[in-house]
């Protein structure tokens, strides 16, 4: 801790030096009887700002390091495997390059750009998500309030639930005779567990005392739901939302490479058959980084809904 | 005449993981509209447990507690509780808080300007009018506790349960507040039940004094009537015997006849 405080200050003394040296006589206008003003760096929210530029480099240089070491391997790999080789990564980038310089290209059915592709996975993760929270959250609150629905349920729920989720696709190609909806059912199928689990957790673990002041007020249901249970299951149910959409996100690329047609899915599987294999790297890094950007969007809106 | 409240041979067993817990045994006590109890005894001898059975929140194993000759069957906001552990709401403001208490009890008969309005006078009453839009993980402990007794006093309770709403807060805030309650349950004429583990409180605001001996099976020791004429003022008292004697008496009890066993 102790070095880490002395880099700072010495940061901030080369960063404020700079300011103070005095300026070129030249330069100097006749009136410079009057003070200087405070170099902004000197002043309170000039400090601030070295710090937070310094913390900002501290944390930023253990995953620039982690990134960085991972392209040495990645290139290491690429290099030491015989022709034809994993691209490495400068080869993996141009390729990157091309596929976005026309992302929204259409030239019929099976071959769109990859700004396409993505937007159809997210299409078909939204829509199976909406619907699993659609019947998820009511399921679950009534779950969690009821202990005669939660013990009817609970055996069902723990048979499905381990279910790998492709194992749904073939009923949902049997009974929607489409690919389309089957995909987003094997989302909907895939995703409403954690929703449901959740949501019925919060519920349970409502502190008491909240539900006393309700007792003692006897609120109406309505009231009861919107006031107090609502409430106090939102941070539960935001990290059932989370885990249900990091599933779908799992599931969909899976899904999409059984159905075919368009989707992130169905394009690795297709380049795979032309055996480019730079876009099956690029798809691996598309695939991840939008679950990321969920991840961290669905967390971001989680902190929102935090109280206390 | 029949007693407002009336507790009759009321007991209380909790089945609990280890077994069954006799916390209460053979309570009887009668309150007259308008009186002002105050509970007082060891910690965990029953005391919230007691308040519970009268604010309907959980039921006697058996006996029978009657509210205006009517058997209790539930919780209602005819009986305000202010909550040891004040369990506001989190996610409401303090305003929010009492506002849901107001909206539930005058909601139906008034604007809402009026609602406002009441809200907004029993946080003054409180002095949290500066902390009004605050929320409950803003604010300090006795902040709370005072947001609490602030929306069980919002709420013109027939009968106000107070579960130690002074025992968070510095002695200043505590006496200001005890003259506050002292002058709006006269003017309410609110019967009133109070746990406090603070002699000199129990005293100053109290036509009587249940005092409980210790658990398990804790039942009522003695009741002592509080004859000092009112309005009663702190600094008067100080020099007054018969207060002091009844002060007396109360500490007698609690650390002679019920010294708690080194625990
Ligand atoms: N729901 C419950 N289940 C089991 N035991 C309980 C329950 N509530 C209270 N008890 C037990 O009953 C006894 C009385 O508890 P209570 O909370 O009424 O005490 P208290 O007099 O209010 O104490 P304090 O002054 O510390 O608040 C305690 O021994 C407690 O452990
Ligand atoms: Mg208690």
């Amino acid at each position: 801790m102790n070095a880490v405080s002395l880099d700072d200050r010495r940061l901030q003394a080369i960063m404020t030096s700079l300011d103070t040296e005095p300026l070129p006589a030249a330069s100097t206008p006749p009136t410079a009887a009057r003070p200087r003003p405070t170099p902004w760096l000197q002043t309170e929210r000039g400090q601030a700002f070295t710090a937070a530029l310094g913390r900002w480099f501290r944390a930023a240089i253990p995953p620039a390091f982690g990134l960085g070491l991972f392209v040495l391997v990645w290139q290491l790999i690429s290099v030491s495997s015989s022709e034809p080789g994993l691209p490495g990564p400068a080869k993996t980038w141009a390729a990157a390059q091309a596929l976005f310089a026309d992302p929204f290209y259409d030239n019929g059915p099976n071959d769109q750009g990859i700004g396409w592709n993505i937007l159809h996975s997210l299409a078909r993760v939204g829509t199976g998500f909406g619907l699993a929270a659609l019947v998820g959250i009511p399921l679950g609150f009534m779950i969690g309030r009821f202990a005669f629905l939660s013990g009817m349920v609970a055996p069902i729920i723990s048979l499905l639930r381990p279910v790998s989720p492709l194992a749904w696709l073939p009923i949902g190609l049997y009974v929607f005779k489409e690919t389309e909806p089957a995909s987003i059912w094997v989302i909907f199928i895939s995703s409403i567990w954690p929703i449901i689990l959740n949501t019925a957790a919060g519920v349970t673990r409502v502190p008491k005392d909240y539900l006393n002041v309700a007792r003692v007020l006897a609120l109406s249901e309505w009231k009861v739901f919107t006031r107090i249970l609502f409430p106090a299951v939102l941070p539960y149910l935001m990290t059932g939302i989370r885990l249900s959409i990091g599933v779908a996100w799992l599931v969909i690329v899976a899904a999409e490479m059984l159905t075919g047609g368009s989707g992130l899915g169905f394009w690795v599987w297709d380049e795979w058959n032309n055996l480019n294999v730079e876009h099956i790297l690029i798809a691996i890094f598309i695939v991840g980084f939008t679950g990321l950007l969920l991840e961290q969007g669905l967390l971001w809106l989680a902190k929102r809904f935090e109280y206390a | 005449m029949h007693p407002y409240l009336h507790i009759e041979k009321a007991s209380m067993v909790f089945d609990t993981k280890k077994g069954r817990f006799h916390a209460l045994r053979d309570i009887n006590l009668k309150v007259e509209q308008g009186e002002f109890i105050a509970l007082i005894g060891h910690s965990g001898c029953g005391k919230s447990t007691l308040l519970n059975l009268v604010a309907g929140l959980i039921e006697p194993t058996s006996g029978v507690l009657l509210l205006n000759e009517r058997e209790i069957r539930g919780p209602g906001p005819d009986r305000a509780m202010v909550f040891q552990n004040h369990s506001l709401l989190p996610w409401m403001t303090c305003y929010g808080n009492v506002y849901l208490a107001v909206e539930r009890v005058f909601g139906a008969k008034e604007t809402r300007k009026q609602l406002k309005a009441r809200t907004e006078a029993a946080l003054e009453l409180v002095h949290l009018t500066h902390a009004m839009h605050k929320y409950p993980h803003e604010i300090s402990g006795g902040m709370k506790q005072r947001v609490g007794i602030a929306r069980a006093l919002a709420m013109q309770p027939k009968l106000l349960l107070m579960d130690e709403p002074f025992g968070a807060l510095d002695a200043l805030t505590r006496a200001s507040l005890q003259d506050e309650l002292m002058r709006i349950v006269q003017e309410t004429r609110a019967t009133t039940l109070m746990v406090t583990h603070d002699v000199d409180e129990a005293v100053l605001l109290a036509d009587r004094i249940v005092m409980m001996t210790n658990g398990p099976a804790a039942t009522i020791g003695e009741v002592l009537n509080v004859d000092l004429p009112r309005p009663r003022d702190r600094l008067a008292l100080a020099e007054d015997r018969h207060y002091h004697h009844l002060r007396h008496e109360v500490l007698e009890f609690l650390y002679q006849k019920q010294l708690r066993k080194a625990a």
